[in-house]
């Protein structure tokens, strides 16, 4: 029994290091933030911070809803294009791995390398940047981070389900849509996680896509921490807003999603 | 009813061959004109390799030569230190009682589900307020880096040790082995696998960074790869210089991804 005791109490000590770490670059950087939102210019108390970003005063949170508009078109469009590529994948090429990397693989390229390279070929093509383009930029950029997830929920399921739907008599389409579509929806909602959450708080995208007339929430978070505007409390007060986006966003992929976790193709 | 089968089958294939043309279009393009010399998309003075000739003029790629050490540096030690904390740290991590297991791991998930620009922030104010301990740098990077890729390293090993029979560890320490040494000949081959793909995933998680980089690299002059192609690239319009650079690395990373997968798939259909 003492020996036991000991012996865990040896391997435990292995965790201890990083949970040190854990709390010096995780959590104590993101209490800061916390802190930040609360300081004025002179590090005194203020909740003015809290007052101009949601009284809209710098005119962050209409940079918010547009980013929140854009982040969503940005995803819908990724889930129409990425779900039949996906379904057909599973279907169809299932066991021919290398042809499913094919849709995966340019997420492993630098996507300043992909961003810059459509922006040469716009340029090129003589197309005005704007709207569309950043739109296009978006989608060219997320949607293997959409087919992903959901190529890794349709594969994994049970063949068995639609040969029991088919016997019992449902057609194609009712196949279909009352058994492998609620099947995925883990795959759809963390599909959506994966891109809804970076497009809205990406920077970079936006930016070079657009000659930076369009202004997106990573951005502003951006411009408030460059040394230039310095007004670190109204960007902390945004770093919260996107913190609470992405834990909410989490807390639904972990009800829709039981224990399974995306793994990656690689 | 075949028939219908097999037009179905023709229609999707349509589908993903046309989804991944617009997919490989604009690398195919970059690919294609830069041969040409120029940046205009278009074959003014015929088929040349001037763009790869400026590959070697010193003026052009010092910057870039600079980067890519940097980004080797950072890569290649954030990659290891983060791996060798991973590997151990997940060992303890599993022995730990549920209710801190529950809150290690929750923890540990914040850097992969957190947008990225919130940790770059956050660390950079962290450093910024204890300055005299971090000094501006190649710490700070490396530091930053092993935050973010530590997590994945963590998730990476921890399904294989949960699969592992717990008696393997009994029966070495029963068989008269220590606690530390059945761990380095028994547990540690076990968990390999899990090992070398959070080694794999740091690496290129650290190497594929921007974000992060760009904010924690301070005014040293320190650039990676991504963020020089953002200085320099942005700015200026893509000239003929990275049409080369780019289409070394698209052709490069691919050929590496598509061995490594091959390779893996002929593994897995010999077992």
């Amino acid at each position: 029994m003492n020996k036991k005791f000991k012996f865990r109490l040896t391997r435990r000590a292995f965790a201890y290091p990083y949970m040190i770490f854990l709390l010096l670059f995780v959590v104590v950087p993101l209490v800061i933030i916390l802190i930040n939102a609360f300081l004025d210019d002179n590090s005194k108390f203020t909740f003015a911070n809290f007052a101009e970003f949601f009284t809209d005063a710098g005119g962050g949170l209409t940079v918010l809803g547009n980013s929140l508009i854009i982040g969503l078109v940005t995803t819908v469009i990724c889930l129409a294009i990425g779900y039949p590529c996906a379904y057909f994948l599973a279907k169809y090429h299932a066991s021919n791995r290398v042809f499913v990397l094919m849709f995966i693989l340019p997420m492993w390229v630098n996507f300043l390398i992909r961003t810059l390279s459509t922006k040469a070929i716009f340029m090129a093509m003589d197309v005005d940047l704007g709207m569309g383009t950043v739109l296009f930029g978006m989608v060219y950029n997320y949607l293997p981070y959409m087919i992903l997830p959901l190529h890794t929920t349709l594969v994994s399921i049970d063949h068995s389900y639609i040969e029991a739907a088919e016997d019992l008599g449902a057609d194609k389409l009712n196949v279909f849509l009352k058994t492998v579509l609620p099947l995925s929806v883990p795959g759809i909602v963390s599909g959506i996680t994966m891109t809804f959450i970076p497009a809205i708080s990406t920077f970079a995208i936006s930016e070079i896509l657009s000659s930076s007339k369009i202004f997106l929430f990573g951005d502003a978070i951006n411009m408030h921490f460059s040394k230039t505007t310095n007004s670190f409390g109204v960007g902390s007060v945004m770093s919260l807003v996107m913190l609470v986006l992405v834990i909410v966003a989490n807390v639904i992929v972990n009800l829709t999603s039981k224990d399974e976790e995306v793994s990656s193709v690689l | 009813m075949k028939k219908r089968n097999l037009i179905g089958r023709i229609c999707a294939d349509g589908y993903l061959g046309l989804v991944l043309a617009i997919m490989y279009l604009p690398i195919f393009l970059i690919i294609v004109f830069s041969f040409s010399g120029s940046s205009r998309f278009s074959f003014d003075s015929g088929f040349t390799l001037e763009s790869y000739k400026q590959l070697f003029d010193p003026d052009l790629n010092a910057g870039l030569i600079s980067a890519l050490k940097n980004t080797a540096i950072l890569a290649l030690s954030a990659s290891v230190i983060s791996t060798i904390l991973g590997a151990f740290s997940t060992i303890g991590i599993f022995a730990l009682g549920r209710k801190l297991k529950k809150i290690t791991l929750t923890v540990n998930q914040l850097p992969m589900i957190n947008s990225e620009v919130v940790m770059a922030v956050s660390l950079m104010v962290f450093f910024a307020a204890f300055s005299f301990i971090f000094p501006q740098g190649m710490t700070r990077l490396i530091i930053s880096h092993v935050a973010f890729c530590t997590p994945y390293v963590v998730l990476s090993i921890l399904p294989r040790l949960q699969r592992m029979d717990p008696n393997m560890y009994e029966a070495a320490l029963d068989l008269g082995a220590n606690p530390f040494s059945a761990m380095i000949k028994v547990v540690f081959p076990y968990i390999m696998p899990g090992i070398v793909s959070g080694f794999a995933m740091a690496f290129t998680l650290s190497l594929d960074d921007f974000i992060i980089t760009q904010f924690n690299k301070g005014d040293t002059g320190i650039e990676t790869l991504s963020t020089y192609i953002y200085e320099d690239a942005r700015v200026k319009s893509l000239e003929p210089f990275w049409f080369a650079v780019f289409s070394i690395f698209f052709v490069v990373m691919f050929t590496f991804l598509l061995v490594m997968n091959i390779k893996k798939t002929q593994k897995e259909a010999k077992k």
